[in-house]
């Protein structure tokens, strides 16, 4: 259960990106946010993960209020939510497979369970035959599938992907959507955040919609309805 | 513990090979930076020892009336030896004296002939003294000011060299003092033209670093890689300097030894390769993990 109470940012120079958000989200939910470029998404996903402190508020996952969660605590914390970048972020050193494997180590994970699961999840983002290729040897899209493949590498509790069918065509997108919906059948929070109305439209799951920072509209069988 | 050992040790390694232009870049530096230390230390040496052959031609005499018996001035010389300040005391009885005399002036032989007129020697016998540190004659030469001794000792040539060895004495303690504060100056240049070269190695990585840490990584688990690369330029770096600094001394050292005579680096840098090896890894093993260390700090910080 992860709960925003009262929650705004602002970002140096005044800046409002979020202003007096108040959010529950359950177990097992299926979350979207939408809201248009600029409308504050990747900076609640950012405040949930901690790379940005809220500048007002609290957010909770359990009872625990991750503002006040020690330093030693956060690898912990993080571990537990998968996380897909709205720019993907894979270590450009590391092969697609040694990106996916580097969640699993940094995660204590035996060797026996990296070399089982690493394949796997390359099948199931369909990149098998990439996994030597170094990032900048990979198209936007197979970037992003990577970027999937290890946000699901340490089996997190929550699935928070930024816009992770931004740079796919219309098979790959759907595919990814199915993909999330699996897992969130498997007991997995999933937090989507997308502008894209036909993703929203076809979901019929809960949508959240931010404009300005602030929620407008939250809706338990949401349809999109900016534009 | 031990798997996350490994990886993290695998991970530096595979870094280091995967950024090879600015791995080869900080281990040029590196391996410069040991070089002129270890170079530096040389050149200490050397400057040690010259310094050490000019005290060692310092000396005052102490000679003594005619007169006196050899027991008195053995005596003395017995107390002499157990002063701090003394390191050595030699004894020239008057016959070594007139021995010593006519060998240095043979050829003169107007003297000769003077001198063989003469029905007794007319030379003193003498203690010559050595002191531990130049700055401590003067003192020396206040312990012939004692009642006793003023009695038999005739004169000290102390007073005529006391110009020339007072300095000597400066030179010497200035030469020791510059030469170290010089050593200690360019030694801290270069350490941080290393450490720099490290620190932006590792800011060209801080978005990783942020990354492995957004994706769950601990504080060692992201920042231990770095320090095993860090430590393997270091070592790599001691190996390079030793391999040039091997050849050059072997070239150059002969031609020092002709100049500044009793010196002989490369004789001494093998005889100490081992330390020096073991100093040189350990500078840069040590220059290395701590530049990592530091300059990762502020980006762990997510
Ligand atoms: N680091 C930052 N410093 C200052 N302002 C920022 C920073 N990051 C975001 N902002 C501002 O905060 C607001 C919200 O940004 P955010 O990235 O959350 O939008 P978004 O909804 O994710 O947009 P998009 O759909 O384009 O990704 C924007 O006005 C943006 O300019
Ligand atoms: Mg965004």
């Amino acid at each position: 259960m992860i709960v925003f109470k009262k929650v705004s940012k602002i970002y140096p120079f005044d800046c409002q990106a979020l202003v007096n958000i108040n959010l529950l989200i359950k177990d097992g939910e299926f979350v979207s946010i939408a809201g248009r470029s600029g409308a504050g998404k990747s900076t609640l996903i950012r405040l949930l993960i901690k790379e940005e402190l809220p500048t007002h508020g609290q957010i909770f996952w359990k009872d625990q209020d991750i503002g006040i969660l020690k330093n030693k605590d956060m690898p912990l914390w993080r571990r537990q939510i998968g996380m897909v970048f709205q720019d993907f972020r894979l270590l450009p050193n590391k092969t697609a497979y040694e990106n996916i494997a580097f969640a699993m180590e940094a995660g204590g994970r035996p060797n026996q369970d990296i070399i089982r699961d690493v394949p796997q999840l390359l099948k199931l983002v369909n990149l098998t035959e990439r996994a030597e290729h170094f990032p900048n040897q990979l198209s936007g899209g197979e970037q992003q599938r990577i970027a999937i493949a290890r946000a699901l590498a340490h089996r997190p509790k929550v699935l928070v992907a930024d816009e992770p069918t931004g740079n796919l065509d219309l098979l790959n997108t759907w595919e990814i959507i199915r993909l999330l919906m699996k897992i969130n059948e498997l007991g997995t929070v999933v937090i989507l955040s997308t502008h894209d109305r036909d993703i929203i439209n076809g979901l019929d799951k809960r949508v959240i919609t931010l404009e300005k920072g602030k929620i407008i509209k939250d809706d338990p069988n949401g349809k999109y309805i900016l534009f | 513990m031990l798997t996350t050992l490994i990886r993290v040790i695998k991970s530096g390694w595979f870094n280091f090979w995967r950024n090879k232009w600015l791995s080869t870049a900080a281990i040029s530096i590196m391996s410069l930076t040991i070089f002129s230390i270890t170079s530096l230390l040389l050149i200490n040496v050397l400057v040690n020892s010259l310094t050490t052959n000019l005290e060692d031609k310092i000396d005052i005499s102490v000679y003594f009336k005619l007169g006196t018996s050899e027991n008195q001035i053995l005596d003395i010389r017995n107390e002499l030896v157990k002063l701090d300040q003394v390191r050595s005391v030699e004894y020239v009885s008057t016959k070594e004296a007139l021995k010593l005399f006519k060998e240095k002036h043979k050829d003169n032989e107007v003297l000769m002939q003077s001198l063989g007129e003469l029905d007794s020697n007319p030379l003193e016998s003498s203690l010559s003294i050595k002191a531990q540190e130049t700055s401590q004659y003067e003192s020396i030469v206040g312990f012939f000011n004692q009642e006793d001794y003023l009695e038999i000792v005739d004169k000290i040539n102390y007073l005529e060299n006391k110009i020339v060895i007072t300095r000597l004495a400066s030179i010497v303690k200035v030469t020791r003092q510059v030469g170290s504060i010089v050593l200690l100056i360019l030694i801290i240049m270069a350490i941080l033209v290393a450490f720099n070269t490290i620190r932006l190695t590792i800011y060209s990585s801080r978005k990783e670093i942020k990354v492995m840490k957004l994706v769950g990584a601990s504080n060692w688990f992201a920042r231990g890689p770095f320090i095993v690369e860090g430590i393997i330029y270091g070592i790599i770096a001691a190996l390079l300097a030793l391999i040039f600094i091997y050849p050059l001394l072997w070239y150059f050292s002969p031609k020092i030894t002709t100049y500044l005579p009793g010196t002989d680096l490369f004789y001494f840098f093998q005889t100490n390769l081992i330390s020096l090896f073991l100093l040189q890894l350990a500078i840069g093993v040590a220059l290395g993990s701590i530049s990592s260390i530091i300059a990762i700090r502020r980006y762990l910080d997510v």
